[in-house]
């Protein structure tokens, strides 16, 4: 399995869509390697800085509807390609969270008053992510302070982590 | 209890259910264009399994950069030519037969009642206008179905909405989908089908239930649908003439895939269109919508009429309705793009072409190109453009640009005047 811990990149805005996460204009390359550079290049909110804000982050924490949009699996691969393997949002575009667990990578739900938490113990200072898999249980920590959360990911998406994505899972079995 | 359309596709259609609430489908079809597809290729190739589960449920277009603009480009268009060559992929449409995937497609008689159809394109949600469950999806499924004819979905809630009311003159389905999606927001939709129908939905033409069904997943929805009927067998009558006697016994047959009458919704909501006006948005989420008449005086740089949402025949008809015997403001430049070969010939044969073209407008070749900022009409920074397609996300069509998203009746007027105007206006 992937990493799945590290520190976080809190992004405080709804409906943050794929053209946000990885332009289209960035969509003629071939490789994962070439988005790399690319990521969050045009989202536009307040103190952030994606040239700044990226380097060492291994988790997003972020509101609803996070990856709306476009169906490019290129938004969770240049999230990969940073190091980045988990997005915890208080929802998701259908296509985008599929396209993680597809990829090995992990698209984790919180309730909303969860992700305020967060935002609100966690979102200014630094804060790191370790998160028990088989357990489904979070630990955000930072700043003196640590908190604990559940998560559920269904049984299918579980199996596809554990195989290591969806064609490796679907070659097997189908 | 009764089933929903999208329910009834399920049940015809899964082969495993690998866990409580996850349906693995067999595919009718797999559509692939040469942005999504060219590294599921690739990946196939390294994991020393290229192969294509059935080469005639496989269709194949170069459609989002066409002709290439770049070399990038150019590579792409190569990755996916030499693969349908290497597997005997007769659908294949190269540039000159090439048009835009959601409109090409259906032309060309590839969607049938019933399907289940996956592509690596959110706006897959188009062919449910046919009656079929057809998904936006990502590489890797676009990979899996290349490869094993299936694709793994949730089980769908369907959200019924009923279009009720009788549609004004100069509003379109254009305007139908983005008041709708104005009422239930970005994410009103997400984990469901949305299953249009109503006296508006059955008066709808097949090309603007494609434009209905195209904008679903702007409202999250993983499809939209309508249920078919005598429209829809009349559009497809050419392509299915072999395989029934008569339309009536393809409609016998298809009528298999409308939704019984105890189906359960997730919701059911009745949109009245009885008082709807133009509508266009102004911000950059597609559920930022405002009634023209309501709008500031808004100019703009650029009018663009295409896209899978707005390049058909009866998209071209509206708009070249609005621009005969006027002209171009000096202020903008105005581009269509017919979204199909077939689209083009068709507008040239009508004369439509000459209208636009004595206008000043700039007419394409069929291509995506400008919707996404990709090529053929991309935005300066600070520019703003009135355009037919479908997202109006901040870059979308250039960095630093804005797009207003309207019908092409409201686009063509617009040219006209420079600024945002509905197609009534007396400054026209």
């Amino acid at each position: 399995m992937k990493n799945f811990n590290g520190e976080a990149l809190f992004l405080d805005r709804a409906d943050i869509n794929t053209d946000e996460i990885i332009p289209a204009k960035y969509l003629i390359e071939i490789t994962k390697d070439a988005l790399q550079p690319h990521l969050f290049e045009a989202l536009r909110l307040e103190g952030f800085d994606p040239a700044q804000d990226i380097a060492g982050k291994r988790v997003v924490i972020t509101r609803a509807n996070f990856g709306c949009g476009s169906s490019r699996e290129h938004a969770p691969w240049a999230l990969e390609t940073n190091g980045i393997n988990v997005v915890i949002a208080e929802s998701f575009a259908r296509i985008f969270r599929q396209n993680m667990f597809n990829g090995g990578m992990l698209a984790i739900d919180l309730p909303a008053e969860q992700i305020d938490r967060l935002f609100a113990c966690f979102g200014s200072a630094p804060a790191q992510v370790t998160t028990n898999f088989d357990a489904g249980r979070l630990q955000i920590s930072g700043s003196g302070q640590s908190l604990e959360f559940e998560f559920e990911i269904g049984a299918f998406n579980r199996d596809l982590v554990k195989a290591g994505g969806w064609v490796a899972y679907a070659d097997q079995k189908y | 209890m009764g089933k929903t359309i999208a329910e009834k596709i399920f049940d015809a259609h899964v082969i495993d259910q690998p866990a409580e609430g996850m349906y693995v489908l067999r595919l009718d079809t797999v559509f692939c264009h040469e942005i999504t597809t060219p590294m599921a290729v690739n990946d196939l190739i390294d994991r020393g399994c290229d192969r294509v589960f059935d080469r005639d449920r496989i269709k194949v277009v170069i459609d989002h950069v066409s002709p290439a603009k770049d070399s990038k480009t150019a590579l792409q268009g190569k990755i996916l030519r030499q693969w349908a060559r290497r597997h005997h992929i007769r659908d294949f449409f190269d540039i000159g037969r090439n048009g835009i995937c959601h409109a090409l497609f259906p032309e060309q008689g590839f969607v049938r009642p019933g399907y289940t159809i996956i592509m690596g394109d959110s706006h897959t949600c188009t062919h449910g206008a046919f009656g079929a469950f057809a998904a936006g999806v990502g590489t890797t499924d676009t990979e899996v179905g290349i490869l094993k004819g299936v694709c793994a979905f949730s089980r769908q809630r369907t959200i019924k909405i009923e279009i009720g009311g009788s549609l004004p003159a100069g509003v379109y389905a254009k305007d139908v989908i983005l008041s709708v999606i104005g009422h239930i927001g970005v994410r009103g939709a997400t984990d469901c089908v949305i299953e249009f129908c109503g006296p508006v939905v059955d008066g709808m033409s097949m090309e603007a239930r494609m434009t209905l069904c195209n904008m679903a997943v702007e409202a999250g929805a993983t499809s939209g649908i309508c249920a078919p009927d005598q429209t829809t067998v009349d559009y497809l009558w050419p392509f299915i003439k072999d395989e029934f006697g008569s339309p009536a016994e393809a409609l016998t047959a298809y009528r298999r895939w409308r939704p019984d009458a105890d189906a359960s919704y997730e919701k059911v909501i009745r949109h009245d269109v009885g008082n709807l006006q133009p509508l266009t948005t102004v911000g950059y989420k597609p559920d930022q919508v405002c009634p023209v008449s309501e709008m500031d005086v808004t100019p703009v740089d650029q009018v663009y009429i295409g896209s899978c949402t707005n390049g058909r025949i009866e998209d071209l008809r509206i708009a070249a309705a609005v621009v005969q015997g006027r002209t171009v403001h000096p202020n903008l430049r105005a581009i269509v793009s017919p979204a199909t070969p077939g689209v083009y010939r068709q507008a040239l044969s009508e004369g439509l072409i000459a209208i636009f073209m004595d206008a000043g407008f700039c007419v394409t070749n069929p291509t995506c190109g400008a919707c996404l900022g990709m090529s053929n009409g991309v935005l300066a920074e600070g520019e703003a453009c009135a355009s037919t397609t479908n997202r109006n996300f901040n870059g979308r069509m250039g960095r630093g640009g804005m797009v207003h998203l309207m019908s092409p009746a409201t686009a063509a007027a617009t040219a006209i005047a420079g600024v945002i105007t509905s197609a009534d206006s007396k400054h026209i």
